[in-house]
């Protein structure tokens, strides 16, 4: 037996205006691959949206290009404010990249601007000063902007992603399912970390592995997170890219901090909770562990800014460098923006006076930027010690940003054996 | 066995079930259709030329993207079976079929354990036979 998809979506009149080509072949084939995509959602229907994330700016392949291409070539033009996620190169220190591909990614950046598109080339939108509002219908894609959107502003897209985010943002329409409607949106777990040791909760370290092991636990669920006193957006933007990286997590609400869990049974919607986790301090030092890979043991490299460091991170760091230099042995790199860079003022100086390279427009474990890493890659990041060895084929130390700093400084490896309380 | 048809197609080739889900980009890589993902229990493996059974996708959004790469460069599964419908692994297949005319079978099946514990899958349309 064979379930039909195609009998359960109904389009506007516009949308039909659209699909049958009246407005011109590029909206017809954004059409034609988002009513194609929309059944697979389940949806009923289309709804407008106000804003769109792109991240096909990336050059994953020819494919990426051929899409965009056809796209502008049929004269696509957005139909919604869209900002563009990291591309392949840092137009602004171009004299880092080591790649072969850097006519296809200019192609490609040229053709998502040719649309119309913002050249924002970040992938914390959420850190524009335009950023979407609470209940906003948004299009997102890149995965730690949709779970932040989602979990932090309470605006709702779905987990878009190359392709259907630039079909998105032409037709400034998106399926109506998923984490756009109200229903799909309430939690369907409980994660516990009121267990755990307050010294652990605040350790610097401890929101992206956190992350990690709701990644890891929830699967496609919406788990609520009871026990967290506080946290700044710095640190859920950690622990929402080490969730949507290790799981398919697109909302995540804390329960006391996140717009739409002021408490539990509101997250829940009133339903009885079905499940709990309780996170116990070994599974945070297993999660921990896990994000070390490798067998090398010299710090050749140190790389910070995996989502795009804020204004806040950077004047952290420069504040924990306190003055003293990176060690000559060692390259270390902080992906920014564009924009934070512009209005960091002497934040940026300072840090490359200290012999911080910064990397704006993409970021180190996507594109060839990086000096060979001839040793261990120290990070902060979660979600870059996550894909780094596959990316980069390289050995990766988790860490927390004062080990980073203190290891940055002194040209080896340091652990702060007091930081984890001896766990 | 209810077979829901996301991307319609035939195929029919030996089995490779995922142990855990793979996150397509960063996961797989699309010039050699290998599990690059060194987290990954089947690391190393290769997907390529076989009849993809994983329960659904993982992780960063890239996905659509490497799958339609993979498919375009003919180191992709041949078909993929799924237990829960993945719009970023439709997706893929549906912009392949848009850009080369090139597409691969994704379907969703109830008895999802007959699929990953078959040796062998064919795909046809909406019928899937399966060899143990």
């Amino acid at each position: 037996m064979s379930l039909d998809l195609s009998d359960n979506l109904n389009l506007s009149d516009n949308d039909a205006a659209m699909l049958s080509g009246d407005r011109g072949e590029a909206l017809a084939m954004a059409m034609r691959i988002l009513t194609k995509f929309a059944r697979v959602m389940g949806a009923s229907e289309l709804l407008d949206i106000s804003a769109a994330h792109i991240d096909g700016c990336l050059v994953t392949g020819q494919s990426s290009l051929d899409l965009a291409e056809a796209l502008r070539d049929r004269g696509g033009q957005v139909a919604v404010p869209t900002t563009l996620n990291v591309s392949s190169l840092d137009l602004l220190h171009p004299e880092l990249y080591r790649g072969d591909d850097e006519p296809r990614a200019r192609q490609l950046m040229q053709a998502y601007e040719d649309m119309g598109c913002q050249p924002t080339w970040t992938c914390a939108p959420y850190q524009l000063e335009a950023r979407p509002g609470f209940g906003d219908q948004i299009a997102w894609a890149e995965s730690n902007a949709i779970a932040f959107a989602n979990s932090v502003l309470g605006a709702r897209t779905n987990r878009y992603g190359d392709f259907i985010d630039i079909c998105c943002a032409l037709t400034g329409r998106a399926p109506a399912a998923g984490l756009h409607l109200d229903e799909h949106r309430l939690a369907q777990l409980v994660i516990s970390v009121e267990h755990l040791p307050d010294r652990l909760l605040a350790t610097d370290a401890f929101f992206p592995v956190l992350g990690f092991v709701i990644g890891t636990s929830v699967d496609t669920r919406v788990p609520a997170v009871v026990g967290i006193p506080q946290a700044t957006e710095d640190q859920l933007k950690a622990m929402c890219a080490a969730a949507a990286s290790a799981g398919s997590v697109g909302l995540i609400h804390v329960v006391g901090i996140t717009p739409e869990a002021p408490d539990l049974s509101t997250a829940l919607g009133n339903e009885p909770v079905a499940e709990t986790i309780i996170v116990t301090a070994s599974d945070v030092v297993h999660a921990r562990d896990r994000l070390s890979s490798g067998d090398a043991t010299a710090l050749s490299t140190v790389s910070l800014g995996t989502p795009h460091y804020s204004q806040a991170e950077l004047a952290t760091l420069l504040n924990m460098l306190a003055g003293r230099s990176v060690h000559e042995s060692i390259a270390m790199y902080v992906n920014t923006s564009r924009d934070v860079l512009g209005a960091s003022g002497g934040i940026a100086a300072g840090l490359s006076d200290l012999g911080v390279q910064l990397v704006t427009d993409t970021c180190t474990y996507i594109t060839p930027v990086m000096k060979p890493v001839t040793g261990v890659a120290m990070t902060d990041s979660a979600k870059w010690a996550y894909y780094a060895p596959g990316n980069l084929g390289v050995d990766v130390a988790f860490a927390s940003l004062s080990e980073c700093v203190e290891s940055a400084v002194a040209g080896q490896i340091l652990r702060d054996s007091d930081m984890w309380g001896g766990l | 066995m209810n077979v829901t048809v996301l991307v319609d197609g035939n195929a029919s080739g030996p089995t490779f079930a995922l142990d855990e889900p793979v996150s397509f980009w960063g996961g797989v890589d699309p010039m050699t259709g290998t599990i690059i993902d060194v987290h990954h229990p089947q690391h190393g493996q290769s997907i390529s030329g076989k009849v993809l059974v994983m329960g659904h996708g993982r992780g960063s959004s890239g996905a659509s993207s490497v799958l339609s790469e993979a498919i375009r460069l003919g180191t992709a599964p041949i078909g993929i079976v799924l237990e829960t419908a993945d719009p970023l692994i439709a997706l893929g297949s549906v912009v392949a079929d848009e850009l080369y005319n090139k597409s691969i079978p994704v379907v969703v099946v109830d008895d999802f354990e007959s699929a990953q514990t078959s040796t062998s899958l064919s795909i046809a349309g909406s019928q899937l036979l399966l060899q143990d």
